[in-house]
């Protein structure tokens, strides 16, 4: 408290310039006179009383110091000087300062940039309170082979009253809903959460409520919370709007809270988080199927563990109730399925996918970052041959080498401050442009915010960096040879071997840590060029996909669309208006899950293959895509063997489905598939326990195509018909001559003139979905490449400025042996040779680290082997190119040398 | 800086305080001549390190000062003690006789006492 007054007092007599002892100086004399006056009376001589009295005050000098120490903090008096001082030397040599200046903008700029991606996702992935506590849960079936099988309702009761959660909520993977009785149909991105959801996120409404955590409704509870975009944009931020009713799918449900601004539902991808409207369902009744144990709902579940409780001790408990389970119910979980649940952190779940690609881009900006240090630690070491007589005239002087190098430093703190300060000024003013340089499939991309947080961090970099690359420097060049330094007469003073040396290796490293990562760029270069250039297997060539949304009212038989039958008049309907659309030539229909490459949930059902397995529970499941018989011919692939469907495969004749190669050699290896027959489960609306099973048998067989994801070439697949399937999500797609701008509104005119309550929306070009598919290793990749480009540049100069310095500090050597007779061309290649011998000591040692780095980024490659000869050796010898490039510029000065010139100024 | 003062820090600082408590406001070559008479040749030289004590002092908020006029009308700073000072002079006060006491009962102890 003492101390802190003190402290406080004296940062103010700092801060108000209060630095004169005037008032020490008026004591002092007081007290001298006073002393005088009276050893006078105590009978001395005016002049002796006078010096006695000053010999009893004591060393004045002294005296005077302490007390100045006392008025003011010497540390910061130092630090203002050294500053001001060192503002003086920037400006001195405005070209150094600029380079050194922009070379740290640079570096702390990319790496404050990438920083404010990872803190806005990989640093806060949970926008929620105490977010360590929110798991996701994951059935399994490792005994067949399936992960994340869903969850069944009888499981979730018990996981509910298990004690190891405080709640479990199970909640729709995101899907859309109708909102009629606007101007414009629209269609919205919902979820179906259990009435506990948002207890489980610990977040509650902005107004009115969210649903009540104990309502046990078994289908809808016709309750609806709505985010607070969509109260905005079509409710018009409307204050009474708790209690409205809402037409969803033709179903009336009731506004009973509005979520705050900054709610965000969890999800990976974007369409998850903009999720608008959530219901709130017990997901037992209708139109859900019976909550048997058997019946797993593909759905996700997460959960808020109990207060302490770790995931590892959770999990323990977990395996405890899930083998008393199956215990139990011997017939539910066949011991050959191996039925586990599995805990994992939500968080993981949220950035699971970028994680990989963003440590790979703060790996290669820190890099950059490590680079630009070097570059400027090098810088300084230049300059300091130039400021040797400085130095050595304050060390002459009486100047400590503590105090040298701290006033050294702190020159160099400014420098990098200012580095600092510029790249975060950049990165502030260019954000817009930049965050359109994110792919917009990135997670949390909204809170992705350049704030006070990421400037002090940017700040914290200067400053570590400063003091970490500043340390050296300044400690080598507060140690001139002063005799042999103040001896020289000319300008500038020879530089110490440490100095030398301490340069070299700081080449040395640059070179080595540029070529790491012009490797890494290159490599993710071949395996985005191999991807892109990888045949998909389908043709996206001139195909627009639009989508609409069929409703479906929780009650069944209020559904227009409910039969293969009703649904297909409507589709037949829709593909015939849409082939007299200007342009189109060709026209066909699926649903969302067969858009290639367009679609962020693949739908996957149990296959159960006659006579093969006898339950769902056993079954491997299979990406399954509902289609109408002109997809095929329309994505361009190719039937193999059997037939494709046909119009005439409709509700009454038998089920029909055509697989791909890679199915066909996965579940009938060495078998002809024609002619078996499957049955795949959990489709909507049938009764598992159906008297009469739905068998669907193989007629074809096709090429397979890369529609799941473009780096997996076959990923097994069963497509089935529209018309014996009906599916609310429907996608059209048009081939031809379209004009994108207008085909949207076309298309929304035909489909309307059916039903106008159908909306119409999302249009985009399978080249635009394949594109887009890519975006994150194509971010990633620009991103590596431009660190790498810098890179190179900063080693090039690095290793510019490092020769430059040998010559002329070998001027005289140089002129002497020109003197002696030798040939420019010897000059040239001793120069060369010294560049050559750090390229090559630069790359050998880069080409180590690459070799480490690009394994441990193996899992980001394409087609590309982590070891590619040809992908090394080219790196090499572009470096190598560059490198001696730029040694080449010095050694033809030094070619050039004056013999009688440079032997007389030295 | 090291206090280059042959009066060990505190007990110089201490001797202020209590003075001040005695006397009330005081310029400085006043607290200097009382400590020199009292404690003998304590402060006979290098009087002039109370300067730096008692600027210290008064950015502890221990004591305050003005400028005013002294008996025979000079001008003078005179210090004196404010209430945080009192405290803090009550509590040094307390420490220093308990310290005392322990030191005095340790040098009084005779061998067959500690046996």
């Amino acid at each position: 408290m003492k101390a802190l007054r003190r402290f406080f007092a004296r940062l103010s007599n700092l801060a108000s310039g209060n630095r004169t002892d005037r008032r020490l100086l008026e004591e002092m004399e007081e007290h001298l006179a006073r002393q005088t006056a009276d050893n006078v009376r105590d009978g001395m001589s005016a002049v002796e009383a006078r010096r006695q009295a000053v010999l009893k005050f004591g060393a004045a000098a002294t005296i005077r110091e302490n007390y100045h120490a006392e008025l003011n903090l010497p540390f910061f008096e130092t630090l203002s000087q050294d500053l001001r001082y060192a503002v003086r030397m920037l400006l001195r040599s405005p070209g150094f300062s600029l380079i050194a200046i922009a070379t740290m903008a640079l570096g702390i700029g990319a790496t404050t940039a990438i920083y404010s991606v990872i803190d806005a996702t990989l640093l806060h992935p949970l926008p929620y309170p105490r977010p360590a506590e929110l798991v996701r849960i994951e059935d399994d079936l490792p005994g067949v082979d399936a992960q994340d099988v869903g969850i069944s309702v009888p499981e979730w009761r018990d996981l509910q009253s298990s004690g190891i959660f405080q709640s479990v909520s199970i909640s729709g993977h995101g899907a859309n809903v109708n909102l009629t009785g606007s101007a414009q149909p629209e269609r919205l991105s919902y979820k179906h959460v259990t009435a506990n959801y948002f207890a489980v996120f610990g977040v509650d409404a902005q107004f009115g409520r969210t649903f009540d955590p104990h309502d046990t409704t078994p289908g809808f509870n016709l309750e609806a919370v709505i985010s607070n975009g969509l109260w905005r944009r079509e409710f018009g931020a409307d204050p009474d709007i708790i209690g409205k009713a809402l037409l969803l799918d033709n179903d009336l449900y009731h506004v009973v809270g509005v979520m705050p601004n900054g709610f965000r539902d969890l999800g990976s991808t974007n369409e998850e988080g903009n999720t608008e409207i959530w219901l709130a369902a017990g997901m037992a009744g209708l139109p859900f199927p019976p909550p048997l144990r058997g019946t797993r709902l593909q759905d996700r579940v997460v959960a808020r563990l109990k207060p302490g409780l770790s995931i590892a001790t959770a999990q323990r408990h977990l395996d405890v109730l899930v083998h008393s389970l199956k215990k139990q119910y011997p017939a539910e979980y066949p011991v050959q399925a191996a039925w586990t649940v599995r805990l994992s952190p939500l968080s993981e779940t949220v950035v699971g996918s970028v994680r990989q690609s963003l440590i790979l881009l703060l790996s290669a900006v820190g890099l950059v970052l490590l680079i630009s240090c070097v570059n400027v630690a090098n810088l300084l070491l230049a300059r300091a041959s130039g400021r040797g007589r400085e130095i050595a005239v304050r060390q002459a002087l009486g100047a400590q080498r503590t105090r040298l190098v701290r006033q050294l430093l702190t020159e160099i703190l400014l420098l990098f401050l200012l580095g600092g300060i510029a790249g975060f000024t950049i990165l502030f003013c260019t954000q817009r442009f930049l965050l359109r340089l994110v792919p917009e499939s990135l997670p949390h991309l909204s809170d992705i915010a350049i704030g006070w947080g990421v400037l002090v961090f940017a700040v914290a970099v200067s400053v570590a960096a400063g003091t970490i690359f500043g340390l050296a420097p300044a400690w080598l060049m507060s140690g001139v040879d002063l005799i042999g330094t103040l001896r020289q007469e000319g300008r500038g003073s020879k530089g110490s071997p440490g100095r030398s040396r301490t340069r070299q290796i700081l080449v040395v490293s640059e070179l080595a840590l540029s070529l790491v990562l012009m490797v890494a760029a290159s490599l993710l270069l071949r395996s985005f060029w191999d991807l892109y250039k990888a045949d998909p297997g389908f043709n996206p060539d001139r195909v627009v996909a639009i989508q609409t949304w069929l409703p479906g009212p929780n009650d069944p038989s209020a559904d227009i669309y409910r039969t293969a039958t009703q649904e297909s008049v409507l589709l037949r309907e829709i593909l015939r208006r849409s082939r007299s659309l200007p342009g189109v030539e060709e026209a066909a229909i699926g649903d969302v899950p067969s858009l290639p490459l367009g679609h962020s949930q693949p739908s996957l059902q149990p296959l159960i293959r006659e006579g093969v397995e006898t339950m769902d529970n056993q079954a491997p499941v299979i990406d399954s895509p509902i289609v109408s018989p002109e997809y095929f011919h329309m994505l361009g692939m190719p039937l193999l063997r059997g037939r494709l469907f046909s119009d005439h495969d409709v509700e009454d004749t038998p089920e029909v489905a055509v697989i791909n190669q890679a199915a066909a050699r996965m579940y009938w290896p060495n078998q002809d598939p024609l002619g078996k027959r499957v049955r795949l489960h959990l489709d909507d609306r049938e009764l598992l326990n159906s008297a009469t099973p739905a068998w669907t048998t193989i007629v074809g067989v096709i090429a397979d195509a890369r529609t799941e994801s473009l780096a997996d070439a076959a990923i097994p697949q069963i497509y089935r018909s529209l018309y014996q399937h009906p599916d609310k999500s429907v996608a059209v797609f048009l081939r031809g001559q379209l004009d994108p701008s207008a085909i949207l509104g076309q298309e929304r005119n035909q489909i309307q003139s059916i039903d106008p309550q159908l909306p119409v929306f999302h249009a985009e070009t399978l080249d635009e979905m394949l594109s887009s598919s890519l975006s994150v290793r194509r971010f990633s990749m620009e991103m590596v490449a431009f660190f790498a480009a810098t890179a190179l540049l900063l080693a090039g100069l690095g290793i510019y400025g490092t020769i430059s310095y040998v010559v002329n500090e070998q001027r005289r050597e140089i002129a002497i042996r020109l003197a002696l007779g030798a040939e420019k061309g010897d000059i040239l290649r001793m120069v060369l040779r010294r560049g050559l011998g750090l390229t090559a000591a630069g790359a050998g040692l880069g080409v180590a680290s690459a070799l480490i780095v690009s394994h441990l980024m193996a899992g980001l490659l394409y087609g590309v082997s982590p070891n590619d000869l040809s992908t090394f050796a080219g790196v090499t010898l572009v470096l190598s190119f560059v490198a001696l490039a730029a040694c080449y510029i010095p050694a033809r000065r030094a070619m050039r040398v004056d013999p009688i010139v440079a032997l007389r100024e030295a | 800086m090291p206090e280059k003062s042959d009066v060990p820090q505190g007990t110089l600082a201490l001797m202020v305080l209590k003075t001040l408590d005695l006397l009330g406001p005081l310029h400085g070559y006043g607290i200097a001549r009382r400590i020199e008479q009292i404690s003998g040749d304590l402060l006979a030289v290098n009087q002039g390190t109370l300067y730096p004590l008692l600027l210290k002092l008064e950015h502890e908020g221990a004591i305050a000062s003005d400028w005013g006029a002294s008996e025979n009308n000079r001008r003078a700073r005179f210090y004196r003690l404010t209430k945080a000072g009192r405290k803090q002079l009550q509590a040094e006060t307390g420490d220093w006789e308990r310290t005392a006491a322990i030191i005095a009962r340790f040098f009084a102890a005779k061998a067959e006492d500690l046996s």
